[in-house]
């Protein structure tokens, strides 16, 4: 058991947004958590990255507890995650993108007077996983001039950089074409592999990308998980069918 | 940019014989281009770099000025050698709990609070006048420069000579240092701060810390900027840590664009002669230099450096 919550609970005042959540993810799995606007995903995903503290309820780690422990401590411990709306460095290159992941993996920020080009192995990495994501020819492009797409994978391809276990990726064909949506999934898929990483979660609207890719899905809908199952028999629960997916997107 | 290198040979060549080419007058002016241009350096770490504006950088200018009067006028400590790392010393014990407090805050209450820290000190110089000598300030007597006192130079050779190369030397430090600095790995950290602090901390770059590390280095960098900047007029006084002295910080940065390594050295040096030249024909040269900053700000946000290079 990589990742661990146990009865999240989470209020906002009057307002409680999780009643009572438990997930695990295993080693090897890809983990989908799907629900409609206001189920509590967004909640769900601070909690499990260590953004928020639960009201109630714990999240483990690898064992430890990351309740609130903050996006620096987590990224340490070996999860990574992307963001639903892209996050990039508007006026840094690809290349100097993924050098910074890099950078900060091996805890090199320190070094004030080290000659950053001269470091070999940041270079080499930097590149290596630019190759990987299929961002090698634009490798010294500033992001900012990044068709959406490739921002899509490049926010995605820094957190891989960072080589996590674990990888919780918000909406991560979110803003990309439906043509290209597949293609996007098959390079973060092959990298996971290439990379070693342990489990990957996402939360995701698109089902095909939800049925095509998961081992195992969970539905939650106001703040509970409704199911918690293979995508099988996700498909053959009519309650998940009629509240989560709907008949129509089938 | 392949011009470059060029470029900084040729301004470098021009700096270095220009004592023996122009008038007196116009040497004199070089030296708080150079001060400043230091100062700048550092400013711009923070601005530029790590993107926070801060409004009390004459907080260290002034630390720096007044640690040179009070070594040679209280302590007896005449080497420059000794005045500037005593004035990167004291302006990095105010800045780390300073520091602390403000890079907590960003954009314009960042710029509030470096602003008020500049006031307090401001007034710290003004009314503790048994320390500080109030608004007449204190002396700075003629360091002593390379292991020489140049006893026997006017205060005028002594500026255009033995100070005008040693302010040349420490400029140069300072820029190859802080060219080492925005090139290291630390330099991308930052980088990617001023870019997107949420998605640096997902990168697991811990914000607040490297923010702190910068406006250390921006403070020292302040320091002996202004240590530097007191020689020249030999006396040092509370204006030096008013907020319209963090104000021309800005505008030199500003004037000279912040987007570009070397677009601060060209700020400084274009504000302080644009100043001489203005101050010369007409009294009112705010006037002047707030119309310049707004057709900046509106028309040209790259500035000086901007209009010479595409980035």
């Amino acid at each position: 058991m990589i990742l661990e919550a146990h009865d999240l609970r989470k209020r906002y005042g009057a307002f409680v947004a999780l009643y009572g959540v438990s997930l695990s993810v295993r080693e090897g799995e890809f983990v989908s958590i799907i629900g409609p606007n206001g189920a509590g995903k967004s909640t769900l995903i601070n909690l499990l990255t260590g953004v928020l503290a639960p009201s109630e309820g714990h999240v483990r780690f690898k064992g430890r507890d990351i309740g609130g422990i903050g996006p620096v401590a987590l990224a340490r411990l070996g999860m990574a995650r992307s963001f639903q709306l892209v996050q990039i460095f508007p006026d840094l290159t690809v290349l100097e993108t993924l050098q910074a992941a890099v950078v900060s993996r091996l805890g090199r920020g320190g070094r004030l007077f080290a000659s950053l080009r001269g470091d070999r192995q940041v270079q080499g990495e930097a590149l290596e996983v630019a190759d990987l994501f299929g961002l090698a020819d634009r490798a010294h492009t500033p992001a900012r001039t990044l068709p959406q797409g490739d921002k899509k994978l490049l926010d995605v391809a820094s957190a891989f950089t960072l080589r996590p276990e674990i990888i919780l990726l918000d909406e991560p064909t979110s803003g990309v074409s439906t043509a290209d949506k597949h293609a996007v999934m098959e390079i973060l898929v092959g990298a996971a592999r290439r990379i070693g990483l342990k489990a990957i979660i996402q939360v995701e609207h698109d089902m095909d990308i939800v049925f095509g890719y998961s081992d195992r899905i969970i539905a939650l809908h106001q703040g509970r998980v409704l199911a918690d199952a293979t995508p099988a028999a996700i498909r053959a629960d009519a309650r998940v069918v009629d509240m989560v997916i709907g008949r129509g997107a089938r | 940019m392949r011009t470059t290198p060029l470029v900084l040979g040729v301004v470098s060549a021009a700096i270095l014989v220009l004592p023996l080419m122009v008038p007196p007058y116009y040497v004199t002016l070089m030296l708080p281009f150079m001060a400043y241009g230091v100062v700048l350096l550092g400013f711009n770490l923070l601005f530029g770099y790590t993107g926070l504006v801060s409004f009390g950088h004459a907080l260290f200018i002034s630390i720096g000025a007044y640690t040179g009067a009070v070594l040679t006028t209280k302590l007896g400590v005449r080497h420059m050698e000794l005045i500037l790392p005593a004035a990167a010393l004291a302006a990095a014990l105010a800045a780390a709990p300073v520091g602390a407090l403000c890079v907590r805050y960003v954009k314009i209450y960042f710029g509030m609070l470096t602003l008020a820290f500049g006031m307090v000190f401001y007034t710290f110089l003004l009314k503790f006048y048994r320390l500080t000598g109030g608004d007449e300030g204190m002396r700075m007597l003629r360091p002593s420069l390379f292991g020489r006192e140049w006893a026997g130079f006017s205060k005028t050779a002594y500026l255009v000579g033995p100070y005008y190369y040693f302010s040349l030397a420490v400029l140069l430090l300072a820029t190859l240092v802080m060219w080492r600095i925005v090139g290291s790995p630390f330099g991308l950290c930052l980088k990617t701060i001023r870019d997107n602090p949420l998605k640096a901390e997902s990168l697991g770059v811990s914000v607040p810390r490297y923010r702190w590390y910068a406006f250390m280095i921006s403070a020292v960098y302040a320091a002996v900027g202004g240590a530097l900047l007191a020689p020249p007029t030999g006396n040092v006084d509370p204006t030096l840590a008013y907020w319209t002295h963090s104000g021309n910080v800005v505008f030199m940065v500003l004037l000279g664009g912040f987007a570009s390594f070397f677009g601060p050295l060209l700020g400084a040096f274009a504000f302080i002669f644009l100043q001489d030249t203005v101050m010369s024909v007409f009294p009112y040269w705010r006037l002047i230099f707030g119309a310049i900053l707004a057709f900046i700000v509106i028309v040209a946000p790259g500035g000086l450096m901007g209009l010479f290079a595409r980035r």
